[in-house]
């Protein structure tokens, strides 16, 4: 009776389970490379910043995937059963234990510092100063987008003021409100320019979702929470809401434009307050 | 440890009912959890292809669907808020009351005291009460999907407000209400059961069975019982909290300001992020209730089928240790774009790398248990091998969503879909079959067919990994979670034949399980006998006694345990198993 040492048999079970790994394998180098599908086009500055970070993984985990699948696949081509003979009798080998954890924990503290250093450079840098300021508001089942004007002040807002027709509840009787301007589902702002987003919801969580811009914030009833980002790209770009909030869900949709300069998005403010 | 009990396999036998229906024998109450859980399953499963019909053609008008669901599919349309609910109950059916109970509760209830070599569980009565309890709990979800103002519509997660206040969703009245009943009995009952667990692994186990000789089965149960007994108190205590938001006039989960519909809700100081804090402190343990039993099974079936011992056993078990210490403190990285402070998503990040760790071990020692193995490429066999292909693609998209500056873009889309499927559902699916496979001899006395178990598994693994593999690339492409209608946006548009693809297979993923139930079904009643005790030539303590083991598994002495339950193709031996009952003669070699 011979020991395993050696080749098993191929089986058909085995050639036909490597085989289907084979083929994810290569599916999934084609998906991964080609990219017939894949992100929405890049419109912000710190997109890049996530974008390469997606790839910096995806790079060190494909390694990882082709080679633990092929490895699995090959073992599974390669050692099966034949007749008596017996399989190897290991069962521990401690050197490469240690090895194979010390190796997986520094590629991933690696990965952690890589990651870290574009979250930090999105949430722990300064606000910029100069910044279109826009005040968002997510409701069930649509975003208000509240603009200053040309004084830079946001008007007092109040829960008691809501109506169906002022629906953020904006205090016209205070002069800072006189020029503001609130649209529902149209977002503009002018490329190069950082936009800071204050964030607000009126009843449920909804999640402001830019795919371009590679922007996501949930907004949180009871929450001001403030994200910013640099338009790099002018054209009109989809608003979705990410965070499951009801019926509508699916359609609390809005459009964001990028104005190729400050006096187009002027202009269009202009236009805007009129209505 | 087991007077009381060593007699009663002596004890005149019991009539139909006490027998079959108010057991407590675990053997019974384990195939009860089984049962009751493949048939909610069935559920669960019927939904996503509805949900799977909706998303690969969602304008499409059927006038079959009108007829079979008048309300639902109103004009032949699927109502938008029907979608929502199928989506919460598919992930709450599929999460607590198949994995949770057929993992934990089916598997654990038969196989501890027969691995252990235990007469029964510590605490029997408590385990029928577990049992009944969960039954409870499946009627109550159950009947929440008829709930005429419409079932449940806050996802699995139930985040508040959503969750809370009764006016922000039809689903979110009746059906809500009903969604934290089921989920307070189903605590209820894991606690029950949990308890049970953790004192007959450590208080029944028979002569010689050290915690180092136990089966990784056994020790993945043991961990995952010590998770949900520290875990499910917080989702009870979490949906106590909610149900008084709802009922009680209190605001643990509801700020001030809240306007519905233009009309203001009368609450104020609670907070939405304290939900979702307690509900991933029990979450994510959650998905390793249901991971670590899958992983315990796999090993030992692969082990078994490889007629090699397992690749470092210690390794194994200190690393399943090191999971569950973990799974407390990274519950964060569901919330990273929450609003939660921007500084704990760093110490998530890292402490979710961290966790990655011992599950590399355990891949690692999956592989070096299949290298040099001599495999028998049985329907089991196949399952478990499927297992380690599954948890390894579900796993490593887990560190994109764990990197915390790369979850901005992922969060909430179908990546994250791809990503828990595979490895919290798929991979324990392939296991919990695996598993069927290898201990219906034992639970029946019968082995299921063969050739229907590989046609099964074939399908299935195809099948599996069309549905979520390509879930990877739309989430990329930004599709969000839970949305009734992909194609309302101009850039998730051009993405929709992926979503066709998805759908049709998982329809033949879907039929391929119409296979199983059948196999399963009918070799209960007219499968080939196991005639041996040990079919598969395994080494552990289930396999001495007969199939199936009578009241109190072992007559008439229990066994006596010599040796770790991994000595396959040991060098010198006759037979290339050797049982864990049979004294060491040679200097052991381990």
């Amino acid at each position: 009776m011979a020991d395993g040492s050696g080749p098993g048999r191929i089986t058909l079970s085995g050639i036909v389970l490597a085989a289907l790994i084979l083929i994810l394998i290569v599916a999934s180098l084609y998906f991964f490379i080609a990219q017939p599908y894949w992100f929405p086009t890049l419109a912000s500055e710190h997109g890049r910043r996530i974008d390469s970070l997606f790839m910096a993984v995806l790079i060190v985990t494909g390694i990882a995937f082709v080679l633990v699948q092929g490895a699995l696949g090959f073992f599974i081509a390669r050692y099966g059963e034949n007749g008596s003979e017996r399989a190897s009798y290991w069962h521990d080998n401690p050197k490469a234990e240690a090895f194979l954890l010390i190796t997986t924990a520094v590629i991933l503290t690696v990965l952690v510092f890589m990651g870290q250093r574009v979250w930090a450079s999105i949430y722990f840098s300064d606000q910029p100063a100069d910044a279109t300021i826009i005040q968002v508001t997510g409701e069930q089942f649509s975003w208000t987008f509240h603009y200053p004007g040309a004084d830079g002040q946001f008007g007092r807002t109040d829960t008691k003021l809501i109506t169906n027709t002022n629906n953020i509840g904006l205090d016209r009787e205070d002069p800072q409100a006189k020029d503001d301007v609130v649209s529902q589902n149209v977002m503009h702002a002018p490329a190069g320019k950082p936009v800071r987003v204050r964030l607000r919801s009126k009843d449920v969580i909804h999640s402001f979702f830019l795919p371009n811009f590679r922007i996501k914030q949930d907004a949180v009833p009871g929450m001001g929470i403030e994200v910013w980002f640099t338009p790099t790209r002018t054209g009109q770009y989809e608003i979705a809401c990410a965070e499951l909030c009801g019926l509508g869900h699916y359609r609390m949709k809005g459009f964001l434009t990028i104005d190729e300069s400050q006096d187009a998005f002027n202009k269009w403010l202009a236009e805007a307050a009129k209505q | 440890m087991s007077e009381s009990h060593s007699g009663d396999h002596a004890h005149p036998e019991l009539g139909f009912i006490r027998k079959y229906i108010f057991s407590t024998d675990h053997k019974i109450i384990g195939i009860q959890y089984m049962i009751t859980a493949m048939a909610m399953a069935v559920v669960g499963g019927l939904l996503s292809m509805l949900m799977r019909y909706q998303l690969a053609w969602p304008q499409g008008v059927s006038p079959l669907m009108a007829k079979i669901f008048p309300v639902a599919y109103n004009g032949g349309v699927m109502e938008p808020g029907f979608y929502i609910s199928l989506v919460t109950m598919h992930g709450t059916i599929m999460v607590f009351f198949l994995f949770t109970a057929v993992l934990t509760g089916g598997f654990g209830n038969f196989l501890i005291p027969l691995q252990i070599g235990a007469r029964d569980m510590a605490f029997p009565f408590l385990n029928a009460l577990s049992y009944w309890v969960f039954l409870l709990s499946c009627i109550v979800i159950f009947a929440a999907l008829f709930v005429s103002s419409g079932a449940p519509m806050g996802g699995w997660t139930a985040y508040a407000p959503l969750s809370a206040i009764p006016a922000a969703a039809p689903g979110q009245a009746t059906g809500m209400t009903l969604w934290i009943t089921a989920i307070a009995l189903f605590s209820a009952s894991g606690l029950m059961g949990g308890l049970n667990y953790i004192t007959t692994i450590l208080t029944l186990r028979t002569r010689g069975m050290s915690m180092m000789r136990l089966p990784l089965t056994q020790w993945s149960l043991l961990v995952t019982s010590i998770l949900g007994l520290l875990a499910f108190p917080v989702l009870l205590g979490a949906g106590i909290l909610l149900m008084f938001d709802r009922l009680g006039g209190t605001s643990f989960f509801v700020p001030a300001g809240i306007i519905m519909n233009q009309m203001p809700v009368d609450h104020s100081g609670g907070h939405p992020l304290l939900w979702q804090h307690l509900f991933w402190f029990f979450g994510h343990p959650e998905v390793y209730i249901v991971v670590l039993p899958a992983m315990g099974m796999a090993s030992d079936i692969l082990s078994t089928f490889c007629r090699k011992p397992i690749f470092s056993y210690r390794m194994m078990v200190y690393s399943m240790i090191a999971i569950a210490v973990l799974s407390f403190v990274v519950w964060g990285h569901h919330m990273f774009v929450s609003g939660m402070n921007p500084f704990l998503g760093s110490v998530f990040t890292l402490t979710t790398l961290l966790i990655a760790v011992p599950s590399a071990v355990k891949t690692f020692n999956w592989l070096g248990t299949v290298w040099g193995a001599r495999i028998r490429f049985t329907p089991a066999a196949l399952f478990a091998l499927g297992f380690v292909s599954m948890f390894v693609s579900g796993g490593l998209s887990g560190i994109f969503l764990g990197t915390s500056a790369a979850d901005i873009q992922l969060q909430d889309t179908y990546f994250v879909v791809a990503h828990f499927h595979l490895v919290m559902a798929i991979a324990p699916l392939f296991a919990a079959f695996g598993g069927l496979y290898f201990w219906f001899p034992k639970m029946f006395g019968r082995f299921m067919n063969p050739t229907l178990g590989k046609i099964h598994f074939w399908f299935t693994f195809i099948g599996a990994y069309c549905v979520f593999f390509p879930m990877h690339i739309i989430g990329v492409g930004g599709q969000m979670r839970r949305i009734y209608d992909p194609t309302q946006y101009m850039f998730l548009q051009q993405q929709q034949p992926v979503n066709v693809f998805i759908s049709i297979s998982a329809f033949v993923l879907g039929a391929a399980q119409l296979v199983f139930l059948f196999n399963f079904l009918f070799s209960i009643f007219a499968g080939k006998r196991a005639l041996e005790r040990n079919p598969w030539h395994a080494t552990t303590l289930e396999w001495t006694a007969p199939s199936p083991p009578g009241h109190g598994n072992f007559p008439p002495e229990l066994p006596t345990v010599y040796r770790w339950p991994f000595d396959f193709s040991m060098p010198g031996e006759r037979e290339d198993y050797v049982p864990q009952t049979v004294p060491v003669t040679i200097t052991a070699r381990h």
